[in-house]
């Protein structure tokens, strides 16, 4: 286990005035998917630039599987590839043609590059697509040609750099099939993303970054708890009864409770603060008083956070970011 | 982990869009991979070589450049300058045909620049910065791709001056020489154009400092007329300068003579080139 494929400590890149990556620590473990979330802007391209050999940090120190980005760069680059987020292949050229250049460029043999590239185009199903040239393609056959060109040598480590902005939802989940594949086979995948959706799919754990630092760091279930462990929402059968259930709401939860514009509906957060009950047990003595109060409820739920929830709480500054 | 079927439906929608990648195949593609020793310096060079080749099969109008612009000179400053300075348009020719090749190719190596400037800003660059492989070989294979433009430009034009009446003394085994020593010295400049190609922000800017460079550089040489005519501090410039020893070594060879002397001068020249600006080109190129 404690294999580390990344270990970065301190990074900084800076340009001009600006810090776009101002000291991140990483650790990321070998064989899973690492997801780093952050709005735009947020120096995640950056990182992943230094981290694939791309940029020279200007401080700090990274390494990928042990070897230094700058010191043995080219050792890294054997063992890593990049999809950034634009196509990273030459669009006049076709499909085959660029599968066949970086199939050379990795050492193959004229055939072996001509069939492997055969091979991963009939895989990303691609092969009708095989003889266009790459700038005809929709925005999700042009992702998919990219991360085909990734793992013509099936790499170590595999940056993904919001692989999925833009695409439609299809694209996306054939995207995120294709990254499920990768990391079964045991290649670790750094992910960078605006998307939380994408990061909870896939990813094992996640660093949220926001102006060039790591802001929090954890299992999405860290993550999620850190920030309040969720909110209740209760349904009524008589809207007249929902004053009286804000009431009892209120004392059962020490929390406030938000009338839902639907007359019969109420939602209360449940943070778990201030007692040793867990949110689920709270809720469900909240519910025991609410039919004790002869309220009739016909519907309770309780929602954990999502990760949108974490993700504004955690970037949130006087309500400007994200 | 959810696959998708492979060919399940026979509706075609949209074929292309639609057709899905199958995770089950690419999980057998992935695994007992073994990879290949890496390409060495120079099949990494050819390989993207064989990529410059690849983008004029698939943008044929970049052509032009090579093909138009050597035809045009030839004619226009044949009929030109071929009454008044020689005589005679047959005569003039004699003189100018090499030296005109020498001035065109010149002058083309700087598109070199401008491809540059606009294919590094493109994402495939970063891909190629980080494949572990000698690290000039993206800009070698470029400059490769370019000579054979340069030779494109080099038999259309000797084609046309033949047709107007140039006759080289030197034969066929002059004229490839001539070619060969211009080809060598052309792939050895083009290095001020990928520096410029990668030190500059914009494509304009790419294009305007090479004009600056170019058209002093070829103009003020012995390509149009012999440098005699000139002022003294000209004449030092002119004597002096790599298109003159090149145009000289080029005109000797194809006349069927061996110019020694011009030759190294050009050698040496391209020798500085490669060494000062292939070594600038590739600080920057590494530090990107």
């Amino acid at each position: 286990m404690a294999d580390l494929a990344i270990e970065t400590e301190g990074l900084v890149k800076v340009f001009g005035t600006n810090r776009a990556v101002d000291g991140i620590d990483l650790r990321v473990p070998a064989g899973t998917v690492y997801g780093v979330l952050g709005p735009n802007g947020a120096g995640k391209t950056t990182a992943v630039k230094m981290l694939a050999t791309l940029l020279r940090p200007d401080g700090g120190r990274a390494t990928v599987f042990g070897r230094d980005v700058v010191r043995d760069a080219d050792a890294v680059r054997g063992r890593v590839s990049l999809t950034g987020q634009y196509a990273s292949v030459d669009e006049d050229l076709t499909g085959t043609e660029n599968l066949v250049l970086l199939g050379r460029l990795l050492g193959h043999s004229r055939p072996g590059a001509r069939e492997r590239s055969a091979q991963l185009l009939a895989a990303f199903g691609l092969s009708e697509a095989a003889d266009k040239q790459v700038k005809n393609y929709s925005g999700g056959m042009r992702r998919r040609i990219d991360i085909a060109a990734s793992i013509l040598n099936t790499p170590d480590l595999l940056f993904l750099d919001e692989p999925t902005t833009g695409l439609d939802p299809r694209s996306r989940n054939q995207v995120w099939d294709i990254v499920r594949a990768v990391v079964a086979q045991g290649t670790t995948v750094l992910l960078t993303t605006q998307y939380l959706d994408e990061a909870d799919q896939l990813a094992s754990r996640i660093a949220v970054i926001d102006h060039g630092k790591v802001i929090a760091e954890g299992t999405k279930g860290e993550l999620k708890s850190s920030v309040g462990s969720g909110s209740v929402q209760v349904r009524l059968r008589h809207p007249e009864q929902r004053p009286a259930a804000e009431r009892v709401l209120a004392t059962a939860l020490k929390a406030t409770v938000q009338l839902d514009p639907d007359p019969v509906a109420l939602t209360a957060t449940v943070d778990g603060q201030g007692t040793d009950l867990g949110a689920a047990e709270q809720a469900a003595r909240a519910l025991a008083e609410l039919a004790g109060a002869g309220i009739t409820v016909d519907n309770f739920a309780l929602g954990q956070p999502s990760l949108d929830e974490v993700f504004l709480a955690l970037t949130d500054r006087k309500g400007t970011t994200a | 982990m959810s696959t998708v079927a492979p060919g399940k439906d026979s509706r075609q929608t949209d074929a292309l869009a639609f057709e899905a990648p199958r995770a089950e195949e690419l999980a057998a593609l992935l695994v007992g991979q073994e990879r290949p020793p890496r390409p060495g310096a120079l099949s990494a060079s050819l390989t993207f070589g064989w990529r410059a080749m690849l983008k004029i099969k698939h943008v044929p109008e970049q052509l032009f450049d090579v093909t138009a612009f050597p035809i045009m000179m030839v004619l226009m400053y044949t009929y030109l300058f071929g009454g008044a300075l020689a005589g005679s348009v047959s005569a003039y020719i004699q003189f100018l045909l090499p030296g005109i090749l020498v001035m065109s190719v010149v002058m083309i190596t700087m598109y070199t620049g401008v491809s540059v400037n606009t294919d590094i800003e493109k994402g495939v660059f970063d891909r190629f910065r980080t494949l572990p492989i000698w690290r000039p070989a993206p800009m070698v294979g470029y400059l490769l791709g370019d000579v054979v433009r340069y030779l494109i430009a080099s038999a259309v034009m000797l084609t046309v001056g033949m047709i107007i009446g140039y006759r080289p003394d030197g034969g066929v085994t002059g004229v490839l020489l001539g070619v060969a020593l211009l080809m060598v010295f052309s792939f050895a400049f083009s290095w001020i154009w990928t520096m410029f190609g990668l030190m500059l922000r914009s494509e304009k800017s790419v294009m305007g400092v090479s004009m600056m460079v170019i058209f002093p550089l070829t103009f003020l040489s012995n390509v149009f007329v012999d440098p005699k005519t000139m002022p003294g501090w000209l004449q030092a410039f002119v004597n002096n300068s790599p298109v003159t020893h090149l145009a000289t070594a080029v005109r000797e060879l194809m006349a069927g003579n061996w110019p020694a002397a011009d030759i190294a001068w050009s050698l040496g020249w391209s020798a500085v080139f490669v060494l000062v600006f292939g070594a600038v080109t590739m600080r920057l190129y590494n530090r990107r």
